[in-house]
């Protein structure tokens, strides 16, 4: 007799349901109390200084305030094209990772470790300065390309990783009920790859909307840039900085915040056992 | 009475391990069937070939007459005709206990949702969870997770029935509970194939025991004869070990 019910080699333990998040700000859990007051006290500390530093001195505030959107705008479309582009290379490199076919897995695997291996501020330059004028790219594809690529290979590991979750079990009742292995797949497999994956893929868009503050080296004019730009007009260093600073906090924060909520949605219903 | 399942010559290697060797069962419609053996004998891999999750190397496997190891065989048509109970339950996660077993008869059998949900509902009813089709499986125990994996199985209206050590995950105090079920099936008379080391369960439904070993059958007889006076020296020695 078998102790653990998974212990039977039909169906892979899986201890790597949650996969971990290394980066990005601390997720306020419901039971965690001090975190989430520290989450409350960022939040709502930095809109509060957000808010009332333009109140109480407009200049240079609140015209900080009303330069930056158009980075703002920038940074997110870099950010939302990339992190596109990122699923779908990282999809499709996933599933070479778990391919049984020797050569598609050797490059997908190829591709993961130089990709990790190398920084992204690297490899910007090295898409921007080395390939740029070969690939005719602008400042804001090349970056776009850089990223997309580079976020790919964090993506493709995550894929890899909730797909590898599924207990083998799972396809094969679904197959000893009948099912296509396509039915199987849809119905079954990546309904519950979804729900371990969307956690860890909403903290890679954090990872990339804070990364994508790099993109300002490359003549993009993100929310950084145009920091950059108010502060070497006017030689308001500080005041600029700060503003951006509150900025992306503001924004980590919230997106964080919506990331542990969805984990806590989907944690009665996403588990695999 | 007829053949119902047939099983001629079976043999399947996994590289250079021989999980079976030659191994013909003949099974009548109604009958129940237990097979044992010790660990890595072939049991699963036998039970696993019947519906073709494992293709075999050679041999033939006839179901109601019809080829389940012909390569043109239409392979999900039988499946639905086989159900298949798992040591590790393998319900569906993400979704409820009423939808793990109407997902099948809607999406394969393409049933109204409503004839499948009646049917789930009376099914549940039989295997004693008829308060708990809204559960979400990992809220069940699982005692209560195999006999919501066997009304799965048995909605899709099956005419053989397939367990691989289907009590082996469970603690003790819930293999009887899902024993009772099993039994239950035996006596409405469906065709059962069991791999199980519960000789409770052999002793009260069994019609015949199969004693399998590397791969091969050693011997078969009906409980009392296969208990009280087995023939073969191997067979004895494994009776030793787990009575
Ligand atoms: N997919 C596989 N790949 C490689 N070897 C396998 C595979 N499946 C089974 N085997 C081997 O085939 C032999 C028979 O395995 P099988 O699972 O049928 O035994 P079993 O009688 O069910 O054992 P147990 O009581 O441990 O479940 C074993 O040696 C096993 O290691
Ligand atoms: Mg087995």
């Amino acid at each position: 007799m078998k102790g653990s019910p998974f212990s039977d080699r039909n169906s892979k333990t899986s201890d790597k349901t949650t996969i971990n998040v290394t980066d990005g700000t601390l997720i306020p859990l419901k039971d965690e109390g001090s975190l989430l007051s520290a989450w409350n006290i960022s939040f709502f500390g930095a809109i509060a200084l957000l808010v009332l530093l333009p109140i109480l001195s407009p200049d240079p505030y609140l015209h900080i305030l009303s330069f930056v959107p158009d980075g703002l705008v920038a940074t997110f479309s870099v950010t939302l094209i990339s992190i596109f582009f990122a699923l779908l290379i990282g999809l499709f490199a996933g599933l070479g990772r778990i391919s049984q076919n020797r050569s598609i897995n050797r490059i997908a695997t190829v591709y993961v470790e130089i990709i990790r291996g190398i920084p992204l501020l690297v490899q910007l330059f090295y898409i921007y300065y080395a390939l740029g004028p070969l690939l005719r790219l602008e400042g804001p594809s090349a970056a776009i390309v850089a990223m997309s690529v580079c976020y790919g290979a964090y993506m493709a590991e995550i894929f890899r990783a909730g797909m590898q979750a599924i207990p083998r079990g799972q396809m094969e009742a679904a197959l000893a009920l009948g099912m296509s292995r396509s039915m199987a797949m849809r119905k079954i497999i990546i309904p519950q790859t979804i729900r371990i994956i969307l956690p860890p893929i909403g903290n890679e868009f954090i990872a990339l909307l804070k990364d994508s503050s790099l993109v300002s080296i490359l003549a993009v004019s993100d929310l950084l840039r145009r920091g950059r730009e108010y502060a070497s007009t006017t030689f308001r260093y500080f005041e600029s900085y700060t503003v951006i600073a509150l900025i992306y906090l503001v924004m980590t924060l919230f997106f964080s915040r919506l990331v542990a909520m969805m984990e806590e949605k989907l944690r009665h219903r996403g588990k695999v056992h | 009475m007829e053949k119902y399942i047939e099983i001629i010559d079976a043999v399947k290697n996994f590289g250079s391990v021989r999980a079976l060797q030659g191994v013909s069962i003949t099974v009548k419609k109604g009958e129940v069937v237990l097979i044992i053996g010790p660990s890595g004998s072939g049991k699963s891999t036998l039970l696993r070939s019947i519906n073709r999750l494992e293709r075999l190397d050679s041999g033939r496997i006839l179901i109601d007459g019809e080829s389940v190891t012909d390569p043109g065989a239409d392979i999900r048509h039988i499946r639905e005709e086989v159900g298949m109970v798992f040591q590790s339950f393998n319900l569906f996660p993400h979704l409820t206990v009423l939808d793990n077993i109407t997902l099948a008869p809607i999406c394969v059998l393409k049933k109204n949702k409503d004839e499948a949900i009646e049917t789930a509902r009376r099914l549940l009813a039989k295997v004693g969870l008829s308060d708990k089709e809204k559960a979400w499986p990992e809220q069940l125990s699982g005692g209560q997770q195999q006999r919501v994996a066997i009304a799965r199985a048995l909605a899709m209206n099956p005419k053989v029935m397939l367990f691989d050590e289907p009590t082996s995950a469970l603690d003790p105090e819930m293999i009887k509970e899902v024993l009772d079920v099993m039994t239950e099936l035996a006596r409405e008379g469906m065709t059962m194939l069991v791999v199980s080391h519960e000789m409770g369960f052999a002793r009260a439904a069994a019609h015949r025991i199969i004693f399998m070993d590397a791969g091969q059958i050693v011997e078969e007889a009906p409980p009392d004869t296969f208990f009280t006076s087995p023939r073969e020296e191997r067979t004895r020695k494994f009776l030793e070990h787990i009575l």
